[in-house]
């Protein structure tokens, strides 16, 4: 008996712990705020909630695609969230997407104009830019002799065992694309089947295709070269020397996170107050600073350290941004990605 | 030679299974932020841990999660073997198939019907969705640990005390229930490691700011691991381990266990 009533005193005292932490505080305003992992500095939500008093739930997520299917759910009423550039062209196909109101946003004014009207929002309406980057060639200088400044390198005999590819189904199949002259947006079949080909050839000579340990794996030396995130570089060239990132001349992918207003918002205005309070100059610095990528503010870049203004991997010079394209949403070609990874992977 | 022989291979085994946790505990205790990079002892993460209100919050609501619906589960389970012990052999066999059906299922599917259902009952998701989850998939583990001990009983035990003058409540706490407890107890654990362990289940079923630490790590993804959940998961590592040690000591040899 008595140990049955200890476990039913246990689970009573569970059950009204999690009671109480549910209830609470109904009255006062919650922004519902879904982001990736590690993409926020923390400290400026709880400067957000003492400034305006409305509470920030935060959550995250690790792919797109997680947050589309979560959004699209219905279960929780995001009011933000941050999806990268073709994701946000699908959601708006899809009428997922609150219209912005750019008058409430008077920060937006900051974005730098070059990311302002991009492919996938050319009006201006329904995303503004929080991050950005592209995609390279981060190497040690000391490895690699010779001069990096195309995709060829990479199909290079004399780094064989020494190149990393990145295991991302669109960024790798990029690559291979841009070699060859196409759009990594391409529609065309017999591109892709080129595209794959090139790479099942280059596979003898790959030492590993990683995700996030590219970093670890060339601070330590195990590869002379990696396709990365110019964000990644930007964290391994300020923590040691001898590292450089190169953009190649064929072009590459540049990419964006934006914030949007899902339609399952129940508080628009204060989630623009959100919005508008995130591309305040001191703020935006602090989380540009937090997070090591690029910021499209141009309050942020300014109070920037003059060390990381000069690195290329994080603010380039534009003309190197000539060939680069941004992500579309492919729509029903995504099979075709598909199958075309998956018989790439399964060789 | 052979003794030899048994030790080397025995070492090699446990060597494999736990170096990555040991490189994982030796670099939080890393003063720099890579693992390609030593930069010397520090207890930097383990502050940083203490500061971090998100994934503190997230290690509060596995906890919870884990904690409540590990006991729900068991309860339940524990009287549903009793009940499936006793049926006629057809109606057993479909319990059993059906009380199969969450452990053969993958975890995505499970997930996207708890999410779909929750949705159209139009629930509010959150710490209740999670936990209605978590008991769901915990049960079957209940059942399957609880039903052997259940079959190694003698037949008639149950009668035999109620002929003695047993009430059959007290039969069951006084002479079922000793007997069982081992399978309970087994079947607590799995719950409650399950519960931990999950994710992609939890990732569908919660909401409105409540997370769990499989969905903070997971999310990390993208921006690699940070080496705050190096630190968590020594502790974690630790605190299991000093509490096996624990019950060992406690229970005296580990045949009592029965697991």
């Amino acid at each position: 008996m008595k140990k049955f009533a200890s476990l039913l005193l246990i689970f009573v005292f569970v059950a009204s712990m999690l009671a109480g932490c549910a209830g609470g505080g109904e009255d006062q305003v919650t922004l519902n705020v879904y982001n990736w992992g590690d993409y926020i500095d923390e400290s400026i939500l709880e400067d957000f909630e003492a400034e305006t008093g409305i509470r920030v739930n935060y959550e995250m997520f690790a792919t797109n695609e997680d947050m589309y299917v979560k959004i699209k759910q219905g279960g929780t009423k995001y009011d933000i969230a941050f999806p990268s550039d073709y994701m946000i062209e699908k959601m708006q196909n899809e009428d997922m997407l609150h219209k912005i109101d750019m008058s409430k946003v008077p920060n937006y004014s900051l974005i730098m104009d070059e990311f302002k009207g991009l492919d996938f929002d050319p009006n201006e309406e329904f995303s503004v830019p929080y991050m950005w980057g592209t995609v390279g060639i981060l190497y040690n200088k000391s490895l690699v002799t010779d001069p990096v400044d195309s995709w060829d390198i990479l199909w290079d005999e004399k780094y064989k065992g020494n190149i990393l590819m990145m295991d991302s189904q669109r960024d790798t199949l990029m690559v291979a694309l841009k070699k060859l002259g196409y759009s990594m947006n391409t529609r065309n079949v017999d591109e892709l089947e080129e595209a794959k080909q090139l790479l099942i050839d280059q596979k003898p000579l790959v030492l590993a295709y990683v995700g996030d340990n590219a970093k670890d794996m060339m601070m330590s030396e195990e590869a002379a070269m990696a396709v990365v995130w110019s964000g990644e570089a930007i964290q391994v060239m300020t923590e040691m020397d001898g590292f450089e990132y190169a953009y190649p001349k064929e072009g590459t992918n540049l990419w964006f996170d934006s914030i949007v207003i899902p339609k399952t918002s129940e508080h628009v205005e204060e989630a623009h107050m959100f919005i508008d309070f995130l591309n305040r100059e001191d703020i935006a610095f602090r989380n540009a600073d937090y997070i090591g990528y690029s910021s499209p503010n141009t309050g942020a870049v300014e109070q920037i350290s003059d060390e990381l203004k000069a690195m290329s991997a994080a603010y380039p010079d534009m003309s190197k941004l000539d060939n680069a394209e941004v992500f579309l949403d492919p729509g029903s070609f995504i099979e075709e990605f598909n199958r075309v990874w998956t018989e790439l992977k399964a060789q | 030679m052979s003794k030899w022989a048994k030790r080397i291979y025995a070492s090699l085994i446990f060597l494999f299974l736990y170096a990555p946790i040991i490189v994982l505990i030796v670099f939080s205790f890393n003063a720099g932020k890579y693992s390609g990079n030593w930069e010397g002892f520090s207890f930097r993460w383990y502050q940083e841990l203490v500061d971090n209100s998100s994934i503190m919050k997230a290690l509060y609501y596995t906890l919870t999660v884990a904690f409540a619906s590990s006991i729900i589960a068991t309860i339940i389970g524990t009287f549903a073997a009793f009940g499936i012990h006793h049926m006629r052999p057809v109606k057993k066999t479909i319990m059993l198939n059906v009380n199969n059906i969450p452990v053969l299922n993958p975890d995505i599917v499970t997930g996207v019907a708890l999410m779909t259902l929750f949705g159209f009952v139009k629930m509010k998701f959150g710490v209740s969705t999670m936990l209605i989850a978590h008991i769901t998939f915990n049960i079957p583990y209940v059942i399957l640990s609880v039903l052997p001990k259940l079959k190694q009983l003698p037949q008639d035990a149950l009668e035999a005390a109620m002929d003695l003058g047993a009430t059959p409540w007290y039969a069951f706490r006084k002479v079922i229930f000793p007997e069982i407890l081992p399978g309970i107890v087994t079947g607590c654990l799995i719950a409650f490691t399950l519960s931990v362990d999950d994710f992609v289940i939890s990732f569908f079923t919660t909401g409105n700011g409540v997370t769990n630490l499989s969905i903070a790590i997971f999310s990390m993804a993208r921006r690699g691991i940070k080496p705050v959940i190096n630190a968590l998961s020594t502790i974690m590592f630790g605190t299991v381990l000093g509490l096996l040690l624990i019950v060992n000591r406690r229970t005296g040899d580990l045949s009592e266990l029965d697991v």
